[in-house]
């Protein structure tokens, strides 16, 4: 149980900016989801925290102690990796007893049973215990990996995409397993992930990086629906929000790609006067079709089994929709369309900041 | 069908001219005496084992017949031999390691050119520096020592440890040693308890090399030593008596001499086949 704090921290390897100025608050007990595309700087900053690597510049607490310079093993974090990195030479049974047989957890053997058979009830890999890591499947190592980080107790879990090397049904299953394990134990979670879904499932608050830069934090209903800029509004939801040109004017707000000018009050609620060229995002349930006086032709329709993706044109755009999977759309299909106006996003076409 | 029997006859091929050599010296070495000159060879002959006793001197009157002259100076040399190529390796084994795990860890300033620096010691032919070596060992005093052959041994055999066992320290990701420094162990106990155990196939691949080599090192055994620190090699080469060169005795010296390795290369089998692949393959 422990809180985290970075402050402006850097972090360059060679030529490439890791980190810019990363400012960042993991709270006490909460399960903090680093997200971003690969080379943001994620691992990069796990690895910060966990003292395997130093800051160029800036700050790192924990529990409001400075650790800059502490080394890693007196942080007491736990650090679950991409691949596991069980030791190969051990059994499962060891490979859980090592953190605590090292000088420094120094704890009695029977002690140390008793919390293995703990944690293994916990994963449900007691049947493993005796078996090396190479007789395990990739969901085994991932629960051993976990045991491992467990049975210290540790302040904080250091998670490096511990998921994206398990097949799709196992890594929706530990998702779960995941979140319940982090509510039970009342712990602190920092887990980093490129997957936006596992990101909204598991975290209580979602951080997006990009390029070293912190783009957002917040609960993954604000980063959803209120993304801070373009990126995290591209980066967060599948498929892609749509992104229009839009051209506010006497009242109006002029849709140039769809020639549609909507009224500017009813879609606007921000106090600021927008700019002359804005950039209008909506997401792809926000548009409803079969309603609303104009109409597009459909290009492509996308069956994803629980609901469909409708590629509809407009002039020279191309728009994507969301629809229930019960409707039914043929190519070439005239449709009337209705930009749901409350849902209208805008992002300031230079800064790609969101405004209001 | 054709191709397996093609394989079986080349391999067949290959293992009769590998084999042929060692067969040859095993049996000359228990050959008895005109057996060994006789043309054509003597597939089937009664055997003995007076080279082998007069080798130990075990049985040094039939020495004498052989116009050997005192005893045997081959058990003495047959230890200096095990003492200095098992020290050296040791030696080059355990630095070689240190220096790979630090160079594959480690930012080194001026990695590529150290590295290329040590490779370069193995350019040279080691003749070219056999006499500035008797020079330089002459005047630290380190003519027949031992700890001038295990000196020069472990100098020659450790850039090659290095540059093998960096081959396979690179191989293992460094998050084991990274997991175990969060786990709670110092750098050098995450070495010892995670790194080292995985790389002990590449330790076994380097340290047959490395033994092989110092223990069939020739050339500086022979100039730079003369009696206290005398290796096999050269003793060997000299056995011959008042009545020629004694080839029997020759045989069973190369017969004892060959044993070590060969028992040590078995013994860490299992451990080579499986290094000597898996440096190979980059990722």
């Amino acid at each position: 149980m422990a809180e985290v704090v970075l402050r402006d921290v850097e972090k360059r390897f060679g030529k490439i900016q890791a980190l810019r100025g990363m400012t960042l608050e993991v709270r006490d007990g909460e399960f903090l989801v680093l997200l971003g595309p690969t080379g943001a700087g994620k691992t990069t900053t796990l690895r910060i925290v966990s003292g395997l690597e130093e800051p160029d510049r800036g700050d790192v607490f924990i529990d409001g102690v400075r650790m800059n310079g502490v080394a890693p093993r007196d942080r007491n974090c736990a650090f679950v990796f991409q691949n596991y990195i069980l030791y190969p030479h051990l059994t499962v049974y060891d490979n859980l007893a090592f953190p605590l047989r090292s000088k420094l957890w120094r704890t009695e053997e029977g002690e140390i049973r008793k919390r293995i058979e703990h944690v293994a009830r916990v994963l449900k890999i007691e049947h493993l215990l005796q078996r090396k890591p190479d007789k395990l499947s990739g969901g085994e190592q991932q629960r051993v990996a976990l045991g491992r980080a467990m049975v210290r107790n540790p302040r904080i879990f250091l998670m490096d995409e511990p998921l994206s090397n398990l097949d799709a049904k196992l890594r929706e299953e530990m998702r779960v397993e995941l979140k319940s394990l982090q509510k039970n134990l009342g712990a602190t979670f920092f887990f980093v992930t490129h997957d936006h879904v596992e990101a909204m499932t598991l975290g209580d608050r979602v951080a997006v990086l990009n390029q070293g830069v912190l783009q957002q934090v917040g609960t993954p209903e604000e980063v959803y629906e209120y993304p801070a800029n373009v990126f995290v509004a591209r980066f967060v939801g599948n498929p892609e929000m749509n992104f229009l040109e839009g051209f506010p004017e006497g009242g109006k707000l002029y849709l140039g790609d769809l020639a549609l000018a909507l009224d500017l009050e009813k879609v606007w609620k921000g106090r600021e006067v927008l700019p002359s060229r804005v950039l209008v995002g909506i997401r792809p349930e926000n548009i409803l079709l079969g309603q609303g006086g104009t109409v597009g032709e459909v290009y492509l329709v996308e069956d994803l089994g629980a609901d469909k993706i409708v590629r509809l044109r407009v002039g020279e755009t191309l728009l994507r929709v969301r629809v229930p999977k019960e409707a039914e759309f043929s190519v070439g299909e005239k449709v009337p369309y209705l930009l749901v106006h409350e849902k209208l996003l805008f992002f300031d076409p230079i800064t790609e900041k969101r405004l209001g | 069908m054709v191709w397996k029997v093609a394989k079986g006859i080349l391999i067949a091929l290959a293992l009769v001219f590998f084999l042929l050599p060692i067969y040859w010296i095993v049996a000359t070495s228990f050959k008895q005496w005109p057996d060994i000159f006789a043309i054509p060879p003597k597939f089937v002959f009664r055997g003995t084992l007076v080279h082998y006793l007069t080798l130990f001197n075990i049985r040094p009157e039939e020495a004498a017949k052989f116009g050997q002259v005192g005893k045997s100076l081959f058990p003495p040399r047959f230890l200096n031999s095990i003492v200095i190529a098992g020290v050296s390796t040791v030696l080059s084994v355990a630095l070689g390691t240190f220096s790979a795990y630090a160079f594959s860890r480690f930012r080194v300033r001026g990695e590529n050119d150290l590295l290329f620096f040590i490779l370069s010691t193995r350019m040279l032919p080691p003749i070219v520096v056999g006499i500035p070596f008797f020079v330089v060992y002459r005047a630290l005093g380190l003519i027949d020592t031992h700890i001038g052959l295990i000196l020069l041994y472990m100098t020659f055999n450790l850039s090659f440890a290095v540059w093998l066992m960096k081959g396979f320290i690179d191989e293992i990701p460094r998050e084991f040693e990274e997991a175990a420094m969060v786990d709670g162990y110092t750098r050098f106990e995450a070495f010892f308890k995670v790194i080292l155990p995985q790389a002990l196939s590449g330790i076994a691949a380097t340290a047959v090399f490395c033994l092989i080599a110092a223990w069939n090192e020739f050339f500086f055994a022979l100039i730079l030593t003369s009696e206290k620190a005398r290796t096999a090699p050269p003793s060997i080469a000299a056995i011959q008596g008042t009545s020629g060169i004694n080839w029997g005795q020759i045989a069973a010296g190369v017969t004892v001499f060959l044993l070590p390795v060969v028992v040590f290369t078995f013994l860490v089998r299992k451990y080579l086949a499986r290094g000597l692949t898996f440096g190979v393959i980059k990722r």
